[in-house]
């Protein structure tokens, strides 16, 4: 025949996917099966088993979501945003289909899409959040053609995982190129890395970042990356540096810098522990002021993204105001639980940035850290093999305060060592037993009845360690969130 | 006395956390009482005279081009008559390339390097990634090697330690590093010098004794140190 019948989409979907059945049906009896045996979250398995039965689902499944697709990637602070951006979005009215437990790898969002599906082939949401892991992005993005991606940061992350920071940003580079115009990037150019692999894509980029002038970095940290000039090669300069190598970058030789900010985050207050405070200034919109739950120069980066990508979605200012109103801290992002009559504030510590950034949240106030503090060090595949960003993470800060700093995990003793160069007297220095449990039993026992102690785990010893106190009955497991 | 560490390209050399290495030999003058100062040699400066010990760490591809071209000519054979001179160094995976004879990427022209040592890097086809455990002549260092490149070692040079755990140089020949006078190469971070105090040591005496001959250190308490050194030993032997 000379003119045949283009094939229906809206036809071709009536018919029952009868392979996309079978990986969804797979996959959630895989994650029951998991669940049931009792070991955690059970996260990636499922994923892996519909894939084997079939490759498309994602592509399926996300093709079947009426508002699209998000993807939120960048080294730190993915989960953080992803959260806040589900959440904005369910206050909006939305279902929303997410990788909520961290689980970030392909199969891991998989196995979240299997998961929120029916048997039918219906993906159960209208909208899809999905956080990507570095390495996985080209491959997320390339199954699920989001309609918005929203690009954090890139810090240097388990190098013996991902490789160098330039072939990351060569590979996201490639995945971004062939993008169509409808695509929206959300970027946070204070990051330099993040602004030249962004610019001049066929894809529209709404720029983000901090305009503050209190909460400045004197000098760029050790554990800084991207401190040359992506066009010409000379060193940068900064007019403000706000979280390691991120701020208002300009290039003294070439005349490159930050680009306009498309969407900024003024005004900013931070609360210690608990809390923050930043009005969003767009250039065609009204300001709007943000109260949310959660401390720290990091996650006033992690709600002006969230923020951003909303209202790139057409959701009204109300509801992302209301919805960051009511957010918390993901598990063990930071949290506080309440053991033997003490208080422990945990926070997730897992490369120089974050840890950095962590640092400087507990000594603001004081100066100096003032709270006995046990830092919990593995080396695990999801830790990082290689314990030398120790070394990146500017201890030096904790040298002014008088509070104990204790040590356990499988590499604590390299963590005590580390604090012993950081120029930290012996007498505040306690390597405790590398095993978690003992560890926590004995740092407990040193904090003063009704006082506050930090924990500052690596992600292993963050799991191991909300086992050990969900045993004792301090906290929740995560994978009920 | 006086310890003058000149740390070679800090801010585009300074992958892996090898800073630690730095701040080994800095405190660890500081705390016997000598003073040490660091001086930072970075792109177009000139190698200062008064280096007792250089730190040269590794760095991206990107970066090693650049820091390539910079040792070319003068600045690179001040550098080894630095080393001929006296002082010592310690160079970290990619700044040990850069001291052998050149380094051969799977695609494009060699990387020429300075020819302090006797040595030719050539791309992998794989990764070495994990703990090392090597036997060298101040005993059992630990490390985490990290590299594609494949380093074979010429006729005349004397490789710092042979591999008990791990790959090495190249993953044949048992060898791991090099030493020539008071200069070691190698591919190990970790950091490296804070946990295998008795290499910083060494480096520190015969860099302040450069002229002379190197001087006698008083002993330190090592003990995190060694706790540290003994834990990575023992992950060494669990994980490969």
């Amino acid at each position: 025949m000379a003119n045949p019948v283009p094939k229906s989409p809206t036809g071709a979907r009536r018919l029952p996917d009868v392979r996309l059945g079978a990986a969804i049906a797979a996959a959630k009896l895989t994650s029951a099966g998991i669940r049931r045996a009792g070991r955690g979250g059970g996260t990636a398995a499922p994923g892996l088993v519909a894939d084997r039965i079939d490759p498309a689902l994602l592509t399926k499944l996300a093709g079947r979501l009426p508002e699209g697709v998000i993807v939120v990637a960048g080294t730190n602070g993915k989960t953080t945003t992803s959260r806040m951006l589900a959440d904005i979005l369910e206050a909006d009215g939305m279902r929303v289909v997410h990788n909520r437990s961290g689980s970030n790898l392909v199969r891991g969002v998989a196995a979240a899409f299997a998961d929120h599906a029916s048997l039918n082939g219906r993906p159960g949401g209208d909208v899809g959040v999905v956080e990507s892991d570095e390495a996985a992005l080209p491959a997320v993005v390339d199954l699920l053609r989001p309609r918005v991606i929203l690009l954090n940061n890139l810090f240097r992350d388990q190098l013996d995982r991902y490789g160098e920071l330039n072939t990351i940003a060569t590979k996201w580079r490639a995945a971004l190129e062939g993008l169509p115009a409808t695509t929206r990037l959300v970027v946070n150019v204070d990051d330099p890395t993040l602004a030249a692999m962004t610019d001049s894509l066929g894809a529209r980029r709404i720029g983000f970042g901090l305009d503050s002038t209190r909460y400045r970095l004197e000098a760029l940290p050790h554990a800084a990356d991207a401190a040359s000039c992506r066009r010409c090669g000379a060193d940068l300069v900064y007019d403000a540096l706000y979280v390691s190598h991120l701020g208002a970058w300009r290039c003294p030789a070439c005349g490159n810098g930050r680009p306009p900010l498309d969407s900024a985050g003024t005004e900013v207050e931070l609360n210690g522990v608990d809390s923050l405070r930043v009005t969003l200034t767009g250039r065609e919109a009204r300001p709007l002021p943000l109260d949310v739950g959660v401390p720290g120069l990091y996650n006033v980066y992690n709600a002006v993204a969230a923020a951003t990508t909303a209202r790139a979605m057409g959701i009204a200012d109300e509801t992302i105001a209301r919805a960051l109103a009511g957010f918390r801290a993901a598990f063990g992002r930071i949290e506080r639980v309440s053991l033997r009559g003490r208080t422990l504030v945990l926070a997730l510590v897992k490369n120089p940035v974050g840890f950095n950034e962590v640092l400087r949240m507990l000594t603001t106030e004081s100066g100096g850290l003032a709270v006995p503090t046990l830092i919990a060090i593995n080396d695990l595949d999801a830790d990082g093999r290689d314990v030398s960003w120790l070394w990146d993470v500017d201890f030096e800060l904790l040298a002014e305060g008088d509070a104990p700093l204790s040590t356990t995990g499988i590499r604590g003793a390299d963590m005590a060592n580390r604090l012993k160069y950081a120029g930290i007297p012996a007498s505040r220095i306690t390597p405790l037993n590398a095993d978690l449990r003992q560890a926590l039993d004995a740092f407990v026992a040193s904090v003063p009845e009704g006082e506050t102690g930090y924990v500052l785990p690596t992600y292993t010893a963050m799991l191991e360690l909300r086992r050990i106190l969900a045993g004792l009955g301090a906290v929740e497991t995560f994978w009920k969130q | 006395m006086h310890l003058t560490i000149g740390w070679l390209y800090p801010t585009t050399m300074n992958i892996y956390g090898d800073r630690g290495n730095v701040l080994a030999l800095a405190q660890r003058a500081r705390w016997r009482g000598i003073p040490a100062d660091v001086k930072e040699i970075g792109m177009g400066d000139a190698i200062p005279d008064e280096v007792d010990v250089f730190f040269f760490g590794g760095g991206q591809d990107q970066e090693q081009i650049a820091v390539s071209n910079d040792l070319k000519g003068a600045k690179g054979e001040a550098l080894k008559a630095g080393v001929e001179g006296g002082a010592a160094m310690l160079a970290v995976c990619g700044g040990y390339q850069l001291l052998g004879h050149e380094y051969r990427p799977h695609e494009g022209k060699p990387l020429p390097g300075i020819g302090l040592f006797d040595l030719t890097t050539v791309a992998g086809p794989e990764r070495f990634i994990g703990n090392v455990v090597i036997d060298s002549q101040w005993g059992e260092l630990v490390g985490f090697e990290n590299h594609s490149g494949l380093t074979h070692l010429g006729a005349d040079a004397r490789p710092m330690g042979r591999v008990r755990i791990g790959r090495g140089n190249n993953g044949r020949d048992g060898t791991e590093g090099v030493i020539y006078k008071h200069a070691v190469g190698c591919y190990l971070h970790g950091s490296l010098l804070p946990k295998n105090p008795v290499l910083a040591d060494w480096l520190i005496a015969a860099g302040i004794g450069r002229e002379r001959g190197p001087i006698e250190l008083p002993p330190l308490l090592d003990d995190l140190e060694v706790v540290a050194h003994a834990a990575a030993v023992a992950r060494a032997v669990k994980t490969r």
